[in-house]
């Protein structure tokens, strides 16, 4: 939408003015504990990270693999909830202006909040968009639509079995970006083929303006640095994830130096990116 | 609330009975629910479809099976006429057969090659297993570790038939987590599988779909007590887990209105004892999304689902299906509840006095007629739906009896 003045639209220009593509990270709000997520946060953007995803934990995340499922349920068990997600966010914005931040996840913990008041309370915080997995076009009155209205962007997902047919279904009301994932399958699985990830975005391209994101699969800076050649952005969250799993000691807190390894992670994984047009 | 003209009008285009149902699936699955509608539309337009499902129901199922005066039960009780439905006659012994001649002889005409489903007593999964060796199709059942726990008899029986059972040990490893990692499954497996949903829940058109298939109860039941008693029945009553056999049974009489229809579902350790303790969605829980339906759902505050508790794996599940959602919200069926130890009770006065020893679900619906059938007059005709065998049960119930086998 050239009408859209918000984070992501401005961030995705910059990147574009810069002629590289951007790094999109994904960490669960909470995960492994709120401090440490807070610590995680903040660090993100110096990083490399251009775009934040923060996963909205929820009990049942049925398009999530294995790491993704256990990062929700840490989140839960630290005792994560919609409204403390939202603080995260209200905390980070008092410290960085500009990076976007997409909360992503599934509809029952917005449901359960109430639409009007979660949009009200998220836009608040410094919300800048949603990518909800469960929540298809042909349910675009649930959340979607409200979401527009209230100034918060609404990130569809297309996947491969989004054929010419269903594409500008899926599309009318996608705003900020499109997600493209590059799988049939669960976050944190198998990896895409280049070529038809190529082909993918610009068939996307070919339908819409809005820059196109990449992800699912994305483990490497090597694997970032190769979507980067072809989309407008990479989106990195099971492998993040895992460097958070593998940081924890055997009663599942936090050991020293967690943050600065996932932080280092998020450096080499941005250097593929940025290295991806040189 | 305005009384519609037809309680049996739904669902509508997308899917909803009033605001329950709907299509709350990833992208990636959403071609292929809508290519599920279109295949089953064109079948229900095609005689052959309805002739083979026919065929199959009773050369193979063995259908029609009986509405039985229970005799010795009505006597006891003292009150109502008590007819069971004999769904524990069926081919595998329950039910869910009804669903799976249905939807196998669908994914056959969808050209699917494989199949996947979920189960909890295994009931689901053994019927599944079944009409897959039947069709010749490779078949992968999720099933909750804890479950795999108390239902090893089906476990066994589902691995003789051919199937690959998957155990899920995410979660409370029950039947909720089973059918998560059965739509794992499907997402990763879009081109050539077809995911045969067990009950009347799940995205649109499943609830329809498998409500349609199970309505053969509730047209037996009609014919059948127009030839025995020359009339309606006054009263139905069925458990509810995913609500496929009550549907099945109450569907085709939701617009007589002399009939009155009563939901059971499952009170656990108590309804007062919190949501951790019992799977009654309706009676104890409230509207929310899950597995790509709205409906009510066991949850908390921050709309995480929680883990119900009931001693029959096929009744623990924390949501139901959107039909039932709508049913209950404009008063149309009454749902209530029975205990596990009611359950038990029920269970056992099954076996002594009709000689007949029925599934723990099946047991909850009796536990209802129990309390009941006794302040009702003798010329009140009851229909419990006898949804399956206790077979697979005497396990954990002999554990819940304190008896070594
Ligand atoms: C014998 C029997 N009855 C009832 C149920 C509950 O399912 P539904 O509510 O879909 O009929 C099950 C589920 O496993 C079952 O095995």
């Amino acid at each position: 939408m050239s009408t859209d003045t918000g984070r992501i639209a401005k961030r995705f220009a910059a990147l574009k003015a810069e002629g590289r593509a951007g790094l999109v990270t994904f960490i669960t709000a909470g995960d492994p504990d709120l401090e440490t997520c807070r610590a995680l946060l903040d660090g993100l953007p110096a990083a490399g990270a251009d775009l934040i995803e923060l996963g909205l934990p929820f009990s049942d995340p049925m398009a999530d693999g294995p790491a993704i499922q256990a990062a929700s349920l840490r989140a839960l068990h630290a005792g994560t909830t919609a409204r403390k997600t939202l603080d995260l966010v209200r905390g980070f914005r008092e410290r960085d202006a500009d990076t976007p931040i997409i909360l992503m996840g599934y509809f029952n913990p917005i449901h359960a909040y109430g639409v009007d008041r979660f949009l009200a309370d998220a836009k608040g915080a410094g919300v800048d968009g949603l990518i909800i997995v469960d929540l298809p076009p042909e349910e675009d009155e649930e959340l979607c639509i409200p979401a527009l209205k209230a100034g918060v962007n609404f990130i569809r997902l297309a996947t491969p079995t989004t054929d010419e047919k269903r594409l500008p279904t899926v599309l009318q009301n996608t705003s900020g970006f499109v997600y493209y994932v590059s799988i049939a399958g669960i976050t944190g699985t198998a990896s895409a083929d280049n070529a038809a990830v190529g082909a993918a975005v610009d068939r996307l391209k070919r339908h819409t303006d809005l820059p196109v994101a990449v992800g699912f699969g994305i483990k490497t800076p090597e694997q970032a640095a190769n979507i980067a050649r072809v989309a407008d952005a990479a989106v990195v969250g099971s492998a993040i994830v895992t460097r958070i799993a593998d940081g924890l000691d055997a009663a599942g807190k936090a050991r020293p130096g967690l943050v600065e390894d996932v932080l280092g992670f998020v450096r080499d994984l941005a250097a593929g990116v940025r290295r991806a047009r040189g | 609330m305005t009384r519609p003209n037809t309680y049996r009008s739904g669902p509508d285009e997308r899917g909803h009975f009033g605001i329950y149902g709907g299509r709350f699936v990833a992208e990636t699955l959403m071609p292929l629910i809508l290519e599920v509608e279109k295949a089953y539309k064109d079948a229900k337009a095609d005689p052959a479809f309805e002739g083979e499902i026919r065929q199959q129901l009773k050369q193979y199922v063995g259908r029609p099976n009986p509405l039985y005066y229970a005799e010795r039960l009505t006597e006891m009780l003292g009150g109502a006429k008590i007819y069971f439905k004999r769904e524990e006659l069926n081919h595998t012994g329950a039910h869910k057969i009804n669903n799976c001649i249905g939807q196998i002889l669908l994914a056959r005409r969808m050209g699917k090659k494989r199949i996947i489903a979920e189960t909890g007593a295994g009931q689901h999964g053994v019927a599944t297993a079944t009409v897959c060796a039947l069709y010749n199709m490779p078949c992968v059942i999720y099933m909750g570790e804890t479950d795999i726990a108390r239902q090893q008899p089906n476990v066994f029986r589902m691995k003789l038939l051919g199937a690959e059972v998957v155990p899920v040990t995410s979660g409370a490893r029950t039947l909720k987590d089973a059918m998560n990692e059965a739509l794992r499954d499907w997402v990763t497996n879009v081109a050539d599988t077809y995911y045969l949903i067990g009950t009347a829940a799940g995205p649109h058109p499943y609830p329809m779909m498998v409500r349609d298939f199970q309505s053969v109860i509730g047209d037996e039941v009609r014919t059948q007590m127009q030839e025995l008693e020359g009339r309606l029945p006054d009263s139905l009553v069925a458990c509810v887990g995913g609500g496929s056999n009550a549907i099945g049974l109450f569907h085709p009489f939701l617009d007589e209105p002399t009939v009155q229809m009563i939901a059971v579902e499952a009170a656990g350790h108590g309804i007062e004892k919190g949501p951790l303790e019992h799977a009654a969605s309706i009676t104890g829980g409230r509207p929310g999304v899950l597995h790509g339906n709205r409906t009510y759902l066991l949850q908390d505050e921050d709309g995480q689902i929680l883990e119900g508790h009931s001693i029959s794996a096929g009744l623990d599940y924390p949501g139901v299906g959107p039909e039932h959602s709508w049913l209950h919200d404009i008063g149309r069926v009454e749902y209530v509840s029975a205990t596990d130890q009611e359950t038990l009770d029920a269970f056992q006065l099954c076996a002594r006095t009709e000689g007949i020893i029925p599934a723990l679900e099946s047991a909850h619906a009796l536990a209802e007629i129990v309390k009941r059938a006794p302040k009702l007059p003798k010329d009140h005709l009851m229909v419990l739906c006898l949804s399956g065998r206790g077979d697979k049960d005497i396990f954990s119930v002999a554990q819940h009896l304190g008896v070594k086998l």
